[in-house]
C-alpha cells in the first residue's frame, strides 16, 4: 500500500550526501515503499535542504524494528549525555 | 516484420502551458497506431516505468510517460524527485489532468496516430488514470491498484488524495481495473464500491482481483512482484488496449 502519510519537521544540523556535507533544514518520515531496501514497506526518513535542490538529501529506509531501535538509541544517547549539551539553544554563539 | 522502435526523452506542454519532461517510446512504423499515456507510480519517473513505456511501444503503441515531478525537481534522480514532490504535498489533481492532457495531445499529434489514446497508471498513478479518464476525452483507461478512488485517506494526510467516486458519471471511456486481493489500499471493499458506482452509471468496465497478490504486483524490481499475476495482468492490459486503441 501507499500510505501517502508524511510527517514533516523542521530540523537543524548537517548531513552528508552525494556531494559532501550540507546544512539540513527539514526531515520527512513516512511508512511506504522503499526505493532500495528489500521489503515491501519500510520506515523512510529523508533529511533535506530544499533550498539546495532535490539532491540535497540523505535518505534511509529502515525496517520497523530498526527504526524503533534507532529511536531508543537516540533517546539513550541523549539520556546519558549532560542535558542541553547538543542543544542549539545551549551552544555558545547560537 | 519491421519492428524498430524509438525511445527518447522529450519536452511536452503540460498543465498551464508548462514545459515538462517526458519519456516516449514509439514504433517507427507509419501507423496508424493508438497511444498510451503511462502514469508513473509515487516513487517516481524511474527506470522501471520507462521500461513499461518501451513495452507498450514494442506492443505497437506510441507511448509517453510524463515526469509528473518535472516542476519540483527538474533533472533530479527519480528518488530525490519523488521525495521533493512528497515534501511539497504531492501532485495536485488539476495539474495531473493538465499534464495528461498535454501527453494525450502529443500522442494525437504524431503523424502515425490513429487518434485513440488511453491511460494506464500504477499505485498513485492508478487513481490518476481514473481521474484523467473522468476529466478528459480518452478511449481507454487502466487503473492498476490505485488507492483512494473510493475510500478516504485519514484527515491528516498531507498529500492530496480526495476520493474520486463522485466523478464516475463523467468517465469518458471503458475502464480496466487490476487489483491484488491482499491489498489494503485499495482494499477489495473499496474496489467493490467503485464497481457499484460504475454499474450505477452504466459505465463499461472490467475488474480483475488476483488472489496471492497485494499492491504493486507489476513492479519487477520490488518484493511485491508476483510474476504469474503480472504476466496475466499484462495479457489483460494488451487485450483491453487491443480492443479499444489499436488499429
Amino acid at each position: 500500500m501507499c500510505t501517502y502519510l508524511t510527517e514533516k519537521i523542521a530540523i537543524d544540523g548537517s548531513g552528508k550526501g552525494a556531494q559532501g556535507y550540507f546544512a539540513l533544514s527539514e526531515a520527512m518520515v513516512y511508512v511506504d515503499h522503499p526505493q532500495h531496501a528489500p521489503y515491501e514497506h519500510t520506515v523512510n526518513i529523508d533529511f533535506l535542504n530544499p533550498a539546495q535542490g532535490p539532491a540535497a538529501r540523505v535518505a534511509v529506509e529502515l525496517t520497523e524494528e530498526a527504526a524503533l531501535a534507532l529511536v531508543e538509541a537516540i533517546r539513550h544517547a541523549l539520556d546519558v549525555a549532560p542535558p542541553g549539551l547538543a542543544s542549539a539553544a545551549g551552544t555558545p554563539g547560537r | 516484420m519491421y519492428d524498430a522502435l524509438l525511445a527518447e526523452t522529450i519536452t511536452l506542454t503540460g498543465h498551464d502551458g508548462d514545459a515538462i519532461e517526458a519519456y516516449t517510446a514509439r514504433p517507427l512504423t507509419p501507423g496508424p497506431t493508438g497511444g498510451v499515456v503511462v502514469i508513473h507510480h509515487m516513487p517516481g519517473y524511474d527506470r522501471a516505468t520507462k521500461e513499461i513505456t518501451r513495452r507498450f511501444a514494442a506492443e505497437g503503441y506510441a507511448a509517453v510517460c510524463p515526469n509528473l515531478y518535472s516542476r519540483e525537481a527538474p533533472g533530479a534522480d527519480p528518488d530525490d524527485a519523488a521525495a521533493a514532490a512528497r515534501a511539497r504535498g504531492g501532485v495536485p489533481d488539476a495539474r495531473l489532468v493538465g499534464d495528461v492532457a498535454g501527453a494525450a495531445r502529443y500522442l494525437r499529434g504524431l503523424s502515425s496516430a490513429n487518434g485513440r489514446v488511453g491511460t494506464i497508471g500504477y499505485c498513485s498513478g492508478g487513481r490518476q488514470s481514473f481521474l484523467a479518464a473522468c476529466s478528459l476525452d480518452l478511449q481507454a483507461a487502466v487503473d492498476c491498484y490505485g488507492a483512494f478512488v473510493a475510500g478516504r485517506p485519514p484527515h491528516d494526510f498531507p498529500v492530496p488524495a480526495e476520493p474520486l467516486l463522485h466523478l464516475t458519471e463523467n468517465l469518458s471511456c471503458p475502464l480496466l481495473g487490476l487489483f491484488g486481493a491482499e491489498d489494503q489500499h485499495p482494499s477489495p471493499a473499496e474496489t467493490a464500491e467503485l464497481e457499484e458506482a460504475l454499474t450505477a452509471h452504466r459505465k463499461t468496465y472490467e475488474f480483475h482481483t488476483y488472489d496471492g497478490a497485494g499492491h504493486a504486483f507489476f513492479a519487477v524490481d520490488r518484493p511485491s512482484y508476483r510474476p504469474q499475476t503480472a504476466v496475466e495482468g499484462w495479457g489483460r492490459v494488451l487485450d483491453f488496449f487491443g480492443r479499444h486503441l489499436a488499429g
